[in-house]
């Protein structure tokens, strides 16, 4: 029997594979085979869990080194001197301060960082994303096996309600109540849709799943069929995503091929098919009802509602719609039961949220904690605190979509309940932090260019809104604003926040609102003394007193 | 370039991808990425030839051009002209913008001499801007072509461009 004494681990997210870690990874064969180790020492593939600088990153256990950013040249001195001889190369190992906490605490700091909680990003980083036997290893499987050997579909959306998962798209729908809909809802066939249309600028959480532990989607889709009596699921991947779809199109062969995906499933009577379906570029289909017509081959438009997916979603039929950090919760809580999953977060806010982290901060990237947490925590913990020790100026979160919180928010605990009650949205889970250089007027300008680009065109408040926002603030930014120019904005805001057809007229203009509540003076000073105070717009002064007499 | 030719070359290419990925009216949007992703861009000549291959009359199914019209316009990866040999999508969102995109983006304006939507003289180069990739913990982040270059700086720009043929 083969014994493997070490594991060699390389990254291969997208940023390393662009760094050439696919030749990094054939170099680290070639030594080991050169050095005659192949039968003792096994190479693998892992997805880097939270992206930052320096990659390819490259991690050998047991010994836990974090070599990075590793290129082929340094392949041949950590072969041999670390998996041959036994001894660490300090000069190659990857830098402290590049590491995201997830891996920061292999070097030495074990225990001095807060532990994150990680049930979403369980598997990602650790498992082999292309192998359903690593996946099986690692829990895969038992709760889909659970649900249809053990359970009747509804003992399953009676655990799903009971645990308290709300979605994770942004909108905080409970997810068992959802799930009910459809199943107590007549006709036939009906559909599970995994909505993978992560589109919200900032917001990779789905991506790191997808390309990371894609084969936990796979098994809670076809949980969702069970529960609700489909046959039928479709995932949605966004085109800008090919790595993920490549990683979820091989996910559902080999589940096919195990039998784990198909007709028949666990000798029952339930049989489960899933499509992999690539977008083509559309922020919008992240709106669900515009994905079903994206899904059924035409331009991504939302629907009027009602009638609600739940009734007369994918061809007509009931679907079941859920974002994809919504269902990599499910198998967790069908294997460990809907008690253990309501005692992490808040009462209200139960389980854990992934968020990322952006902007200006030491370490950017992904984490995974437990509703709940608060900014300042999130800035100092996991981001290890603001780049160049600049003075925090405001938090956007959940998005270009979400909501602008001051520095004086910044310790309202980030579940969905206070959020709500401090005006702010929890969103996506993208926390853009941007310090004390910021323009609030340009930042403004460059989210008002996004909801421009993006309204579907389909009703006249987001079509003609979003255009008329946008010019003004271009306006002030060039110093030809005027006072009333901002009563403009906040009725045009008004009317497209209540009757724009769907949530993107609906939120384009929620940062903009956030930002004359909190930054209003700012703003003012561009347009009666045609002065940034931070100097990035360049069409204005600087300062009134730097200004030359004209 | 003889049309006739040329004409052939798209019908038999539809056929191919259709057969690829089934004549139904919900297989529009794999097809129409499938013509991008081959010719770079999708040419109007094969919107009605998609257009017949799918309607089947006598089965009740009835598609017009302008569904197939509307669906390719919609979405930003599909491009009814020609591109540049090498494409560069920029990402102009917030993230990166805050990253310091903003300079990156004249860098390449310079660099290129293009303002962004244009395409070179000697069709080289097309500079798009594009809203998130969700690679936003190495922005500002731009593509050229399927490469993914993030921590872009200013001055990395020619260094980057010069890598291509």
């Amino acid at each position: 029997m083969k014994v493997i004494r070490s594991m060699v681990l390389v990254s291969v997210d997208e940023t390393s594979l662009a760094r050439g870690a696919q030749d990094v990874f054939r170099a680290f064969l070639d030594e080991i085979e050169k050095f005659g180790l192949s039968d003792q020492i096994a190479v693998t593939t892992i997805l880097d869990p939270g992206v930052h600088g320096d990659t390819p990153l490259v991690i050998v256990y047991p010994d836990s080194a974090v070599y990075a950013p590793v290129t082929v040249a340094d392949v041949h001195t950590i072969v041999e001197e670390h998996l041959y001889k036994g001894n660490i190369v300090p000069s190659l190992l990857a830098m402290m301060h590049e590491l995201v906490p997830e891996i920061g605490w292999m070097r030495g700091r074990r225990g001095a960082l807060p532990v994150q909680k990680r049930i979403v990003l369980e598997r990602v980083g650790v498992v082999n994303p292309e192998s359903i036997e690593d996946y099986i290893l690692y829990d895969g499987y038992q709760a889909l096996a659970k649900a249809l050997t053990h359970m009747k579909p509804a003992e399953v959306i009676s655990q799903v309600e009971k645990s308290g998962l709300q979605g994770r798209g942004g909108a905080g729908f409970p997810t068992g109540r959802k799930w009910s809909f459809v199943a107590n809802t007549p006709g036939f066939p009906k559909y599970v849709i995994c909505n993978a249309d992560e589109s919200e600028p900032g917001t990779f959480k789905d991506r790191l799943v997808l390309e990371g532990d894609p084969f936990s989607i796979i098994e809670a889709m076809t949980i969702a069929g069970y529960a609700i009596n489909a046959h039928e699921g479709y995932i949605y991947i966004r085109g800008e995503y090919p790595l993920a779809y490549k990683r979820i199109e091989n996910a559902v062969h080999q589940a096919e091929a195990h039998g784990l995906l198909g007709d028949h499933l666990f000798g029952t009577d339930f049989s489960f098919h899933i499509h992999p379906h690539a977008g083509a570029g559309a922020y919008i289909c992240g709106e669900e009802t515009a994905l079903i017509e994206s899904l059924e081959g035409k331009r991504g438009m939302p629907r009027a509602r009602p009638p609600y997916p739940t009734t007369y979603g994918l061809f007509g039929k009931p679907t079941v719609v859920n974002n994809v950090e919504t269902l990599a919760n499910i198998p967790p809580i069908l294997r460990n039961g809907a008690v253990w999953y309501r005692e992490i977060g808040s009462p209200k806010s139960t389980g854990t949220k992934v968020y990322t982290i952006l902007g200006n901060v030491n370490f950017t990237g992904a984490i995974e904690v437990p509703m709940g947490i608060t900014i300042r925590e999130v800035i100092d913990i996991y981001g290890k605190g603001m780049k160049n020790g600049k003075k925090l100026k405001l938090v956007q979160s959940g998005g270009s979509s979400g909501s602008i919180a001051p520095a004086s928010l910044q310790d309202v605990p980030m579940d969905f309940d206070s959020f709500r009650n401090a005006g702010v949205s929890l969103g996506s889970g993208a926390l853009l932090v941007c310090n004390e250089d910021t323009c609030v007027v340009d930042l403004a300008r460059v989210i008002l260019r996004f909801f421009r680009n993006e309204s579907c065109g389909k009703c006249t408040p987001c079509r003609i809104g979003t255009l008329q926002l946008y010019e003004i603030v271009s306006r002030i930014a060039e110093g030809q604003g005027t006072l009333a120019d901002l009563d403009a904005m906040v009725r045009i805001s008004e009317a497209m926040s209540e009757v724009s057809n769907c949530g993107l007229g609906q939120t384009a203009p929620t940062a903009l609102l956030d930002i004359l509540k909190y930054f209003r003076a700012e703003v003012e000073t561009h347009i009666v003394d045609h002065v940034c105070p931070t100097g990035v717009c360049t069409a204005l002064k600087h300062s009134l007193v730097s200004a030359p007499v004209e | 370039m003889d049309h006739e030719n040329k004409d052939l070359d798209l019908a038999s290419l539809v056929d191919k991808v259709v057969r690829e990925h089934g004549a139904t009216p919900d297989s529009v949007i794999p097809i129409l990425s499938e013509i991008n992703r081959t010719l770079g861009y999708i040419p109007a000549g094969t919107l009605p030839e998609i257009r017949r291959r799918i309607q089947i009359p006598q089965e009740g199914v009835f598609l017009a051009d302008s569904h197939v019209y509307s669906a390719a316009s919609f979405y930003q990866m599909f491009s009814l002209k020609p591109l540049g040999r090498h494409v560069i999508r920029f990402c102009e969102s917030a993230p990166c913008h805050v990253e310091g995109g903003r300079q990156v983006i004249e860098a390449l304006q310079k660099e290129l001499g293009l303002q962004p939507g244009e395409t070179s003289q000697d069709q080289k180069w097309s500079l798009l801007t594009t809203s998130c990739l969700g690679v936003c913990s190495v922005g500002p982040v731009f593509l050229v072509d399927d490469d993914i270059f993030g921590n872009v700086t200013p001055e990395r720009v020619p260094e980057i461009l010069a890598r291509y043929e």
